[in-house]
């Protein structure tokens, strides 16, 4: 500790000026950073689309190069499903399982690690609003989970195309506004399970429980109250309707208009889309404000 | 030296603090349930000091401190930062609280690099504070790989990134070596002649005895007293030991005034300093009297302490300087 420390002589007695906290765009370029230097980061943004394109074009291609047939299907329909055509539909299917899984793992870590690495004390002791941070933060995550899903659809396309260029198939690219329509409703879902990770990472104050417990539900609870509990009784029957995962599986069966062959567990038409989208948007709504409650209103200790 | 009850009179409350007090804690209480942390502490801090927040572990003085940063809300009482309720965005503090968290996965300076964009504070910053630190070489490697005492110091640097006009260390010298310390204690010194001021906490009496203005002495979440160190310590004790002892008390009382001379157990017991040493000794040589022995004692914070509130504190030994009380007046104390 031996240079000057270059802090500023405050005048005596002068009043200062009004002291301004942060602005957004500083923050949410250090979310940013803290997001893309983190091993973590990679390993499940990473894990989401490269899972998506082993299961949605790279199992079915190789089963038609066999001969296979799926549930009756014969193999030449195991190859139309993987040509440009069905592009949303394989690049979105995992979102409502394991990538909704994935992702909420990343909120919950995000959120999660600042109170046990201690970090949101110091990150608060430098004066930001709390709003602000955890503004910062969300949009942080939006822009990577957007990254994430224009990644999935850059590789389904690319498997897709070099894949009807070897069968000599047709390469008939979904319309724009299907594309920007499935762009969007892919982020909306990434989003809800980062920010429903978030909501359980702050209100647990830790990483494994809020992990945990959201993939319990997510790859457990939402199975067993679709398939078990909803059949049999009424009010689950009702209840499934409102479910994050349901409505997810609803969205990407909606985006991936008519004709689609949707075998991925998790996507099923249970709620037409337009409900969906609603359903999920209010999900995102209601657990950022959750979040932004528990993080305004609870001591940091 | 004052009593608890008395040092907040007349310091402004919130909304009306005056400039000159930095922090202002009127009735702050903290409670958990039914346990209270904090229990009606009310303490002023004035600009420019290094103002020692001294207690042992337990008593409340990092929940304290987290109440003049915002980070908990007071279940009663309030605290007053720069004349804005404690926690106003974008105050010009700087604070270290306990062990400094960072992300265990970036190196130290993009750690800072993420703390400069939260505090608004300029990019260039953050190179300024690894310098003060002494930290520019090993700014690159990864957090998690830094001893201790490099944590801690990443801790006080992002203390200082945004240039503040109050500094909060709370236990700054933990895991510190004792060529640390010294270095933290010279940071003190910087950081007040650059205007700034600095709240210290500390359970280590040494610590605060050798850095601080003035202190405030808490326990069991109360304040027990708020007071200068040199208030604190009582005037400093001038053994003299003298023949004949009647003519050397009146000569000294002449000197000094009656009421801060006494014999004790044949020797005579002066209120005074080193810097009363030399005149008094000549008086009395020019009064004939003989001068057989004369040393300095004094108080430390501990025996106030112990005083005060029958608890101990942890007393650490200043670590560039012998053991013996001689060694630790308070002259060299108080600056």
């Amino acid at each position: 500790m031996s240079t000057a420390t270059g802090t500023r002589t405050p005048q005596g007695g002068s009043p200062s000026p009004e002291p301004t906290a942060a602005p957004l765009r500083g923050i949410v370029a250090a979310e940013l950073l803290k997001l893309l230097r983190r091993p973590a980061t990679w390993v499940l943004l990473g894990l989401w689309p490269a899972l998506q394109l082993v299961f949605s074009t790279l199992v079915p291609y190789i089963s038609y190069k066999r001969g296979a047939s799926y549930e009756g299907s014969p193999p030449e329909a195991l190859l139309a499903s993987t040509l440009p055509d069905r592009l949303v539909e394989n690049s979105l299917s995992g979102l409502p399982l394991f990538g909704g899984a994935l992702l909420l793992t990343l909120g919950a870590l995000l959120a999660g690690s600042e109170y046990t690495w201690g970090t949101l004390t110091t990150l608060l002791g430098q004066g930001p609003r709390r709003l602000t941070l955890l503004a910062g933060q969300l949009l942080a995550l939006v822009v990577v989970l957007a990254a994430t899903v224009l990644v999935s659809f850059l590789l389904t396309a690319l498997a897709a195309r070099a894949i009807a260029g070897g069968a000599s198939a047709a390469v008939d690219w979904p319309g724009p506004a299907q594309l920007v329509r499935a762009l969007g409703g892919g982020l909306l879902i990434a989003t809800t399970w980062g920010a429903l990770g978030m909501l359980l990472g702050t209100a647990l104050r830790s990483t494994a429980l809020p992990i945990a417990l959201g993939l319990v539900w997510v790859l457990a609870v939402e199975n067993l109250i679709v398939n078990v509990a909803a059949p049999l009784l009424g009010v689950f029957d009702a209840a499934q309707a409102v479910l994050p995962g349901v409505n997810a599986g609803s969205l990407v069966a909606a985006l991936a208009g008519e004709g689609a062959a949707l075998r991925t567990p998790g996507v099923a038409a249970i709620v037409d889309g337009g409900q969906a989208a609603w359903v999920l948007a209010a999900f995102l709504a209601v657990s950022t404000a959750l979040t932004g409650l528990l993080l305004t209103r609870r001591d940091i200790a | 030296m004052q009593p608890a009850h008395e040092t907040t009179g007349g310091t402004s409350g919130p909304g009306t603090a005056v400039r000159d007090d930095v922090v202002v804690l009127d009735g702050l209480t903290k409670r958990y349930g039914s346990r209270t942390v904090v229990d009606d502490l009310s303490l002023t801090v004035r600009r420019g000091e290094v103002y020692g927040f001294l207690g042992p572990n337990g008593a409340g003085k990092t929940t304290t401190l987290r109440a003049v940063l915002g980070l908990i809300r007071p279940t009663s009482g309030t605290a007053t930062v720069l004349g804005r309720p404690a926690g106003s965005p974008g105050a010009q503090v700087g604070a270290l609280i306990e062990n400094p968290g960072f992300y265990p996965y970036l190196s130290g300076r993009d750690n800072l690099r993420v703390l400069a964009r939260y505090a608004g504070a300029p990019a260039g910053r953050v190179d300024a504070v690894l310098g003060t630190v002494a930290l520019t070489d090993r700014a690159g490697d990864r957090y998690s790989t830094y001893s201790l005492g490099m944590k801690q110091r990443l801790g006080v640097a992002a203390a200082l990134l945004k240039g503040p006009e109050l500094v909060i260390l709370d236990e700054p010298t933990n895991g510190l070596d004792p060529a640390g310390i010294t270095d933290v204690r010279a940071l003190l010194q910087r950081l007040t002649a650059d205007g700034c001021t600095v709240v210290l906490s500390s359970h280590l009496l040494g610590e605060v005895e050798q850095v601080c203005d003035r202190v405030a002495v808490v326990s069991a979440g109360r304040l027990v007293v708020e007071s200068s160190v040199r208030d604190l310590l009582g005037l400093r004790r001038l053994v003299v030991a003298a023949e004949p002892l009647d003519r050397a008390a009146a000569v000294t009382a002449g000197l000094l005034g009656a009421e801060r001379v006494a014999v004790q157990d044949g020797v005579l017991v002066v209120q005074a300093g080193a810097e009363d040493a030399a005149r008094i000794n000549r008086a009395l040589v020019l009064a004939d009297v003989e001068v057989t022995g004369l040393r300095q004692e004094a108080q430390t914070l501990e025996e106030v302490f112990l005083q005060m509130t029958g608890s101990e504190l942890a007393a650490a030994p200043p670590p560039d300087a012998p053991h013996e009380r001689a060694q630790r007046l308070p002259q060299g104390a108080v600056r």
